[in-house]
């Protein structure tokens, strides 16, 4: 017998005679005919009882050492509240498929509803959809969006202080499609946007930009909108979302498109994943936005309800003609956020941001009197330390995780660059342990 | 019906509270970057959340719930274990970018993940970061493009599709850059070799094929396939949502697929999350190895590690590993069913699919009749003719007999189709007590075809207005 | 069994034409509207934007389904019935009074079929 199989040996041989056939071998009699039989079994050791199972897990558990992080790079160490656990773990909402009938799911419905509305409330967007893989997911989406939506184009204007795996899914996403990705100058950490008209030529679909930005620096797009749109392209802009508790949205920056991750908000760090990039447009844009999106309607006795809608323009309709083919989406995520949202509110959610704010300046004042170098000191919550090479960064890094104190590289190879981030969980002991680890390095 | 949570809002309420700040205040932010209008969030207290999200939780259907014989969609029972240790705080509270020394269990997984993944598959290596089956896709494809790119034959722009491929397919071959060519299924309901043969050229960048497709029928020439398209210069793309058929029985990478996905929530147990996170690893044979996303995890003297320095890599396709929380579901579900148990798996939810559908031809037609693998698909359309009820009508009856129903209106080859997948997961009383229902339904039609033209009654709302949803669309609350 | 409208012209893609001088006024066939059921949203060209015959020019979804209308002729986009914004439904009640679009044509359209022989097309169809 075999765990998750319910089938006893009787059942079995009912089942097989009730169908003609009398051994299982039998029913793969097609796979033998087209020469795909294997022979003998897979090489994997035989399956073992729930004990085994879990003490191989939990021993490579254990060999996991979270330590006091302090890393940033596009995840961080926010609180997630006991109650958004033990939401997210209800059997029918963690078990539940696409909520394809809407009489047996308007509880996943509603829930995706609430998630958007409160997307729409942070961005100051009209149209919030059902949720993307995660932040960098969501910009080669807006950059597929923006291709469509613009006829004959085929350029995406992107910022350099976008994060490094955003800048490498792009690239990615470019890749063989005759799509080409221009990149703008930088200067002192922030985008540089004296080169934007000559780069927002007729071929230009979208700018996509971020603040805060890869060095966790908050960026100023006062007109840039305007500049934008006058070139005929629209303007996309990334932020983490618990930043738009306190940050300018990208509504009030004019922006045609908010993009980013939930990470923040709810969904704790997890090693990369599950995160939940989101996307909200203008109602123009609308139509054109990829994945699933809830929206309300009534039944035929008139109650108020949920459904899947504007379904026309999904992968399984659309097909060829589609510019997304996304289908499964971070559903449980988009849970885990608007009940993390529910649980904070509004004073909740700033208190977080400014917690993190003041605590992250804090810490980097010190380290920069201990010597160390960084940027400047208009970010958020997160700061690089910028060494003069890998490998003087990986020395320091090794040094301080020695103590348990965990900084980090950002999302690519050999950067000369840590990423600290400081948010509301750590505390003052938690600073000085680091100080005294980074005295000690030096 | 619930009230909606801004509803429930009450101004003043708090739910949660951060300890005081510790360390002196830093001076306040420029006001130009700060919002400027308001954020008007709910404001409720902790019981009054909890208690929100208990009703809609009550409102949803899992899994748990009961019965779901969604074709193509493989929602076979998703583990406790499994659940219990994806919230280990070794995983949960561990950043993605620590370094290699405080992340070998982490890495242990997601390099064990790939090669137990790889022995399932007759496949060399592979990655974990694509989030979705479609995300596969997407990845796989791009590894097609960089492969042909890399050999310098940049004119292989065609991605051959079966007509009765998931619509996923064409649209990750279009948002691919490829151009879609559709190949006809024959009578068998099989790739048309015919069709094939006259659709390859030194154009064609490949095939992606679903085998068993979604008619739940093996292809019986996908070695000849395999053959004539790696013979033109093309290359194989094995879509593996219908994997739960055959492991421990054939081995796409020994039937000649060059590149696939798997959907580890479906055939490797991680639950769907009301439409995600899944997972979509990405397998591939040695020649297509050099352009895996980075970074791969990597096993050497020194532990695991995450190896970067790949030239060739196609980049990235999501921010960081993958749903590395849902790998960790799937490794679980892999070591606790083993070789014999993945095998057993597939042998019943055969065995499973065989006997619902010898039961349900007798009185609803199999569209292919014969042997199936783990589903096969109805025809409604002559009872439609009799009755006046459709597939969705008998769809939605379900729903009062507290079933989900299967899924509808695909392959769209068949009309009025129905396609059932039961799984390993389910007793033979569960399938027993279904096919009864579908059979209650079944004759209500021809006496009653009124009745399952209103159902459901029982649920909470009735059928909604999909059309004024869609015209009128209201997407949220403000 | 389909409506067709003596007088105008018909692509087989389903769009019907009708020509007055250098304007060319263009909506979807009868058998294009049934073909979608319930018709939720038009999408409307720019005005003054260049469409070759061919091109998509257009988008119209209904619950299920999404389908591009292709601009049965070459010109520029002079006017959009901006009616069906509102009021997509109009293209279900009348398909051959809720035009979608006005073009003024750059060069005289070629391959438009009749009214009848857009019937004899129809019925290769079934």
């Amino acid at each position: 017998m075999h765990s998750y199989i319910p089938a006893t040996s009787e059942d079995k041989r009912a089942l097989l005679s009730s169908i003609g056939i009398e051994r299982e071998e039998d029913a793969f009699g097609d796979l033998e005919r087209a020469g795909a039989l294997l022979e003998g079994p897979l090489d994997l050791p035989k399956g073992r009882s729930e004990l085994e199972v879990s003490a191989i897990v939990r021993s490579a558990s254990n060999l996991n050492k979270p330590g006091i992080c302090f890393i940033g790079g596009g995840a961080q160490d926010h609180a997630v509240s006991s109650v958004t656990s033990a939401i997210t773990s209800l059997p029918s909402f963690v078990t539940a498929y696409t909520p394809y009938q809407p009489e047996i799911s308007q509880g996943v419905l509603q829930a995706i509803f609430e998630y958007q509305s409160i997307i729409c409330t942070l961005t100051g967007m009209d149209v919030s959809n059902a949720s993307l893989y995660d932040g960098p997911s969501s910009v080669v989406e807006a950059a597929s969006l923006a291709i469509s939506a613009k006829r004959k184009s085929s350029k995406i204007v992107v910022s350099p202080t976008i994060l490094p795996q955003s800048m490498m899914c792009l690239n990615a996403w470019a890749l063989g499609t005759g799509n080409t990705i221009q990149v703008l100058g930088e200067k002192d950490g922030r985008c540089d946007f004296s080169g934007l008209e000559g780069a927002l030529d007729d071929s230009a679909a979208m700018l996509i930009v971020q603040s805060p930005n890869r060095y966790g620096l908050l960026e100023s797009f006062d007109g840039l909108a305007d500049r934008v749109h006058e070139k005929g392209s629209l303007l996309a802009i990334y932020s983490d979302a618990l930043s738009l508790a306190s940050l300018r949205s990208p509504a009030e920056w004019g922006a045609d498109l908010a993009i980013g991750d939930t990470q923040s908000l709810g969904l704790g760090l997890g090693f990369g994943g599950p995160y939940c990039g989101y996307m909200a447009s203008r109602q123009a844009l609308m139509r054109k936005m990829p994945g699933r999106i809830i929206g309300q309607t009534e039944d035929s006795q008139g109650r108020r309800c949920f459904v899947l809608t504007l379904q026309a323009r999904e992968q399984h309709i659309k097909r060829e003609r589609a510019t997304s083919n996304i289908c499964s989406n971070e559903a449980l995520c988009c849970l885990a956020t608007a009940v993390q949202s529910a649980m904070l509110g509004p004073e909740g959610m700033k208190e977080a941001f400014s917690l993190s704010y003041h605590k992250a300046h804090w810490l980097y004042e010190r380290l920069m009197a201990l010597g160390l170098k960084s940027m400047d000191e208009g970010f958020w919550d997160e700061f690089p330390l910028v060494f003069e090479s890998h490998k003087k960064a990986r020395a320091f890094q090794k040094a301080l995780g020695m103590k348990g104190i965990l900084v980090g590289f950002p999302a690519e190879k050999e950067s000369s660059m840590l990423m600290v981030a400081v948010t509301e969980k750590r505390t003052r002991e938690d600073m000085e342990a680091f100080l005294q680890a980074a005295k000690e390095a030096l | 019906m619930e009230k909606l949570l801004n509803e429930l809002s009450i101004n003043g309420r708090r739910a949660y509270r951060f300890p005081d700040l510790d360390v002196e205040a830093h001076k306040a932010i420029d006001p130009s970057l700060l919002r400027q209008g308001s954020l008007d969030l709910p404001q409720m207290a902790e019981v009054d959340v909890v208690r929100h999200y208990a009703r809609l939780s009550r409102l949803a259907y899992g899994v748990d719930d009961g019965f779901y014989p969604l074709g193509s969609c493989t929602m076979k029972y998703n583990p406790k274990l499994n659940e219990a240790l994806s919230h280990l705080e070794g995983f949960t509270e561990l950043h993605p970018l620590a370094d290699a020394e405080h992340s070998q269990g982490s890495l242990k997984i997601l390099y064990e993940t790939v090669d137990m993944l790889c022995k399932v598959t007759g496949m060399d290596q592979g990655t974990l970061q694509p989030c979705a089956g479609a995300h596969g896709e997407y990845t796989g494809l791009k590894l097609i493009r960089a492969y042909h790119l890399r050999r310098n034959d940049s004119k292989r722009s065609v991605m051959l599709i079966p007509s009765s491929a998931h619509g996923t397919n064409p649209a990750s071959a279009s948002v691919n850059g490829f151009e879609t060519v559709a190949v006809a299924s024959d009578e068998r309901g099989l790739v048309d070799l015919k069709d094939l043969e006259s659709k390859l050229s030194d154009n064609v960048a490949g095939i992606m094929l679903t085998n068993p497709n979604t008619l739940g029928l093996f292809e019986l020439d996908i070695r000849r396939i395999a053959d004539m398209v790696h013979a033109c210069g093309g290359l194989l793309y094995y879509d593996g949502a219908n994997m739960n058929a055959i492991m421990g029985f054939g081995r796409p990478g020994d039937m000649g697929f060059d590149v696939m996905h798997l959907n580890l929530h479906k055939t490797f147990s991680t639950p769907h999350g009301g439409g995600g996170p899944g997972s979509g690893a990405v397998l591939v044979k040695q020649a297509l190895a050099p352009f895996l996303p980075v970074p791969v995890a990597a096993k050497g003297l020194k532990g695991y590690s995450l190896d970067w320095d790949r030239p060739q890599s196609i980049g990235k396709v999501s921010g960081f590993w993958g749903n590395f929380l849902v790998i960790v579901r799937a490794y679980a579900y892999l070591l606790s069913m083993g070789s014999d148990g993945l095998r057993e798996a597939s042998a019943m939810a055969t065995i499973n699919a065989n006997y619902m559908a010898r039961c349900i031809s007798a009185f609803f037609p199999i569209a292919y009749p014969g042997l199936c693998k783990h589903e096969f698909v109805l025809s409604l359309a002559a009872f439609k003719e009799e009755t006046g009820c459709s597939a969705l009508d008998v769809a939605k009856a379900l729903l009062d007999k507290g079933y989900h129903p299967p899924t509808m209106y695909f392959p769209s080859l068949v009309h009025e189709a129905l396609m059932i997948e039961p799984t390993e997961t389910e007793s033979r009383e569960t399938l027993d007590g279904f096919i009864e229902a579908l059979k209650c339904i079944h004759d209500k039609a021809y006496s009653n075809p009124e009745e399952l033209h209103s159902s459901p009654a029982t649920t909470v709302i009735g059928r909604p207005d999909e059309a004024e949803a869609a015209k009128r669309a209201k997407v949220n609350w403000l | 069994m389909s409506k067709v409208v003596e007088g105008l012209l018909y692509s087989e893609d389903h769009e019907w034409v009708s020509i007055e001088g250098d304007i060319a006024t263009v909506g979807i066939t009868d058998y294009a509207q049934d073909e979608l059921g319930e018709v939720v949203y038009v999408e409307l060209p720019q005005e003054n934007s260049d469409f070759e015959s061919g091109e998509e020019v257009s988008e119209i979804e209904s619950v299920k389904a999404d389908s591009a209308v292709y601009c049965p002729v070459s010109g520029t986009v002079i006017e959009t019935n901006s009616e069906l914004e509102a009021k997509p439904e109009l293209i279900n009640q009348d398909c051959y009074k809720a035009w979608i679009f006005r073009m003024r044509l750059s060069s005289q359209p070629e391959d438009l079929l009749d009214a009848k022989a857009y019937s004899e097309f129809l019925k290769t169809l079934k």
